[in-house]
């Protein structure tokens, strides 16, 4: 069976960008100086615009034409996925670059009952999918080619009727080179029919063997071989029990078992596990499970085992446990090599440390560890900003210009002062309960706050000491007003 | 044999220490240099790492002050690219005011937990880990017995371990090597100029195990400590409780 998708990369964009499908855009790439269109999508190619035209041709044509960057390798990925999606349909599954699929369905089409059905169900799946699609079910490879891109009425030839199917289609229908399609074209060679039944060596002389290795494999007199996309093996063990299990130390046995086998085939193919799931299948049908991360890949069993060994008492086994399953479901690459180098270094890229992250995010969360990295901005609440990993470097370097509290409330705290003269630090404040009389003070810095970020006023901040020595960071919000009150606040404490 | 005996004292006193899980370790000179005479305070003469300290702070501000200390020992155990675990269930510090103690902040991991029990569990899962340079953990209560696991962790890692005690119910035995109260003193600028100068403690060792207790008051300037002066030498009554 062959699939063509005859919008691929447009489609993609219009999945991606739902906008997209109202609008005529096209796909662009320089090629020798000049923007050309690599993909048009239906709206612009009905407007006129074809591949191959240059970009500037193609924005006279339709005024407005939103074009995207195209990425020459991404057709084969994205037909890459899309294969490894219709697994599903059938085991042997390839791919037809630029932009189809090949599919040997031999002994699978019954499953959904017949050729047709199953025809138009992969084909609907498909368009749901948004990529607007066509596909022929034929004895060869060629013929389904052709009939997918060509075939008029019928998708699915029956066996042995190929070579009338192929009548009416047009050369290139034959997979055949541009230039030799054209030739034929040239020539009023204009439709299968009309060069099928010239003799073979007629044909071979004038046009090369090319035209009949084609005709031959289209019409089954020619082997062809497809090459299947290997299906991805899902990283999961499993160990059924004879026996139900209810005790905390035999689902420990268990669990010890299925992470010995999945650590030794990550090690062997040099991968690390990041998240796991331990599912417990239990006699009455429930399923229990627990599920762990990691900082970094590992395929450690020890380490492992004491992440999930924490949340052992959270399985209820009640009747017993018939079934275990451990899944990596986020596997990384992991070289032994990068385990050596890791070892010496010191720091934030110790295994142990990453080890001891894991262990604490998985009895308490993962959201009580933060690190911080500094941010570019004078309000002392957004200095800085959480890390994303455990390893990120801060990149603007942490600021050391201003004199700043060891420890900073979270919201700041009102206090009562007494102010002698405008601008000045306070005599007196008084927090909670307790006067302090001020002997020395630093100050006023004042920090804006940032208007594309907040509205609010200015802060003057001082730096104040207290007849005991105590230093406090207290701030006075806005400009310095008799009638207002509540105007400061304590924000820290010096060391 | 008077001078031979000395030496046998000497040495079994040397052996006693690393019975009770002292061991000296080398690489705290710089720690030593900035400290000035507080260190022979010490057994050895030297900062005991591998170790967990006891802190006290009473009071909000003593918190902040015994973190500016803190922090100004843990610039000197971080100083080879080491990082470090700071703990606690209502954390206050600023991260970006560690930079002015010559630490790098994202060198340091904050862990945030709910509760109590669970800064203990993880306070003794990190000291566990030989990887890290300190280990700081902010707790009010602290038991015997959770001390000595605590001290236990530390002896097998040589990690070192800060314990900040805000606000403690009672000043109960603890299993930790030593127990420090910081408070601030009025800072001074040279010359009597107006502002608030360098931050100043006050640094009261109550106890320490086989060594002296004491009372210094040292300045934190240009990223290390400055002996001021000792103020006087305490009370032979608090010195019984020691150990």
């Amino acid at each position: 069976m062959a699939i063509w998708f005859r919008y691929l990369r447009t489609d993609w964009f219009a999945r991606r960008r739902p906008v997209l499908r109202e609008m005529p855009f096209v796909l662009s790439a320089p090629d020798h100086g000049r923007m050309v269109v690599t993909a048009a999508n239906v709206l612009a190619q009905g407007r006129g615009v074809d591949t191959g035209m240059s970009v500037a041709d193609a924005r006279v044509m339709i005024p407005g034409l939103e074009v995207l960057d195209d990425q020459p390798e991404r057709s084969a990925k994205l037909l890459k996925g899309i294969a490894e999606w219709c697994i599903r349909y059938s085991p042997a599954v390839a791919t037809d670059p630029p932009e189809g699929l090949m599919l040997d369905i031999t002994g699978c089409a019954h499953l959904w009952g017949g050729e047709r059905p199953y025809l138009a169900e992969i084909l609907l799946r498909l368009n749901h999918f948004g990529y607007n699609t066509r596909g022929a079910i034929a004895d060869t490879i060629g013929s389904a080619w052709a009939i997918a891109r060509f075939g008029q009425d019928t998708h699915i030839i029956e066996t042995g009727q190929q070579s009338t199917a192929l009548l009416l289609l047009p050369p290139p229908a034959l997979r055949l080179e541009v230039p030799m399609a054209e030739r034929l074209e040239k020539l009023g060679l204009r439709q299968v029919s009309d060069f099928i039944s010239m003799p073979r060596v007629a044909l071979r002389r004038r046009f090369g063997p090319q035209l009949l290795l084609r005709l031959n494999q289209a019409l089954g007199y020619e082997q062809e071989m497809i090459q299947p996309v290997q299906p991805i093996e899902p990283y999961q063990e499993r160990l059924p029990c004879l026996e139900p299990i209810v005790t905390a130390t035999g689902i420990e046995i268990a669990l010890q078992r299925l992470l010995d086998s999945l650590c030794h085939r990550l090690q062997a193919e040099e991968k690390g596990l990041r998240m796991a799931l331990f599912k417990c299948y239990r006699t009455d049908g429930k399923i229990e499970q627990i599920s762990i991360g990691t900082t970094r890949a590992s395929h450690n069993t020890r380490h492992l085992f004491k992440l999930l060994e924490i949340n052992i008492p959270s399985i209820e086994p009640a009747p017993g446990i018939e079934l275990f399953i451990l899944e990596a479901s986020k596997v990384e690459p992991l070289s032994p090599m990068q385990e050596k180098l890791w070892e010496h270094t010191s720091g934030l890229d110790k295994i142990g440390l990453s080890e001891l992250l894991d262990r604490i995010g998985g009895k308490i969360g993962g959201d009580s560890i933060h690190r911080y990295l500094p941010d570019e901005h004078y309000w002392p609440e957004r200095s800085f900003k959480p890390a994303l990993s455990v390893t990120e470097t801060a990149e603007p370097g942490w600021k050391n210009d201003r004199l700043r509290p060891v420890q900073l409330l979270a919201r700041p705290e009102l206090v009562e002062v007494t102010a002698p003269v405008p601008d000045y630090p306070p005599m007196l404040f008084r927090y909670k309960g307790t006067l302090h009389k001020i002997v020395r003070a630093d100050g006023p810095e004042r920090v804006e706050p940032e208007w594309w970020l907040h509205q609010g006023e200015h802060r003057d901040y001082y730096c104040v000491e207290d007849d005991e020595g105590k230093r406090y960071w207290l701030f006075r919000s806005g400009h310095y007003d008799a009638a207002k009150r509540d105007q400061w606040f304590i924000h820290g404490f010096f060391a | 044999m008077p001078g031979s005996k000395t030496d046998i004292i000497v040495q079994l006193q040397k052996d006693m220490l690393s019975w009770q899980g002292f061991k000296t370790t080398g690489n705290n000179a710089v720690l030593d240099r900035g400290l000035g005479p507080i260190k022979n305070a010490f057994p050895n003469a030297s900062f005991p790492l591998g170790a967990v300290h006891e802190f006290i702070c009473p009071v909000a501000e003593d918190a902040a002050a015994t973190s500016g200390f803190v922090a100004g020992i843990l610039a000197s155990l971080m100083h080879n690219n080491g990082a470090s675990l700071w703990i606690s269930s209502s954390r206050t510090i600023f991260p970006p005011s560690l930079q002015s103690f010559g630490i790098a902040p994202d060198k340091v991991i904050f862990i945030d937990v709910q509760k109590e029990k669970e800064i203990m569990w993880v306070m003794e899962e990190a000291l566990k880990c030989n990887g890290l340079s300190a280990v700081i953990g902010e707790m009010r209560e602290l038991s015997f017995i959770a001390s000595r696991r605590l001290q236990l962790a530390v002896e097998q890692s040589q990690v070192t371990g800060f314990i900040l005690r805000h606000d403690p119910r009672s000043l109960n035995a603890t299993a930790c090597v030593t127990r420090w109260k910081i408070t601030s003193l009025p800072s001074e600028l040279a010359g009597g100029m107006p502002g608030v100068g360098f931050p100043r403690w006050n640094v009261e060792l109550l106890k320490v195990r086989n060594g002296h207790p004491g009372k210094w008051q040292i300045e934190f300037a240009a990223q290390r400590f400055r002996y001021i002066s000792k103020i006087a030498a305490i009370t032979p009554l608090q010195q019984k409780k020691t150990g």
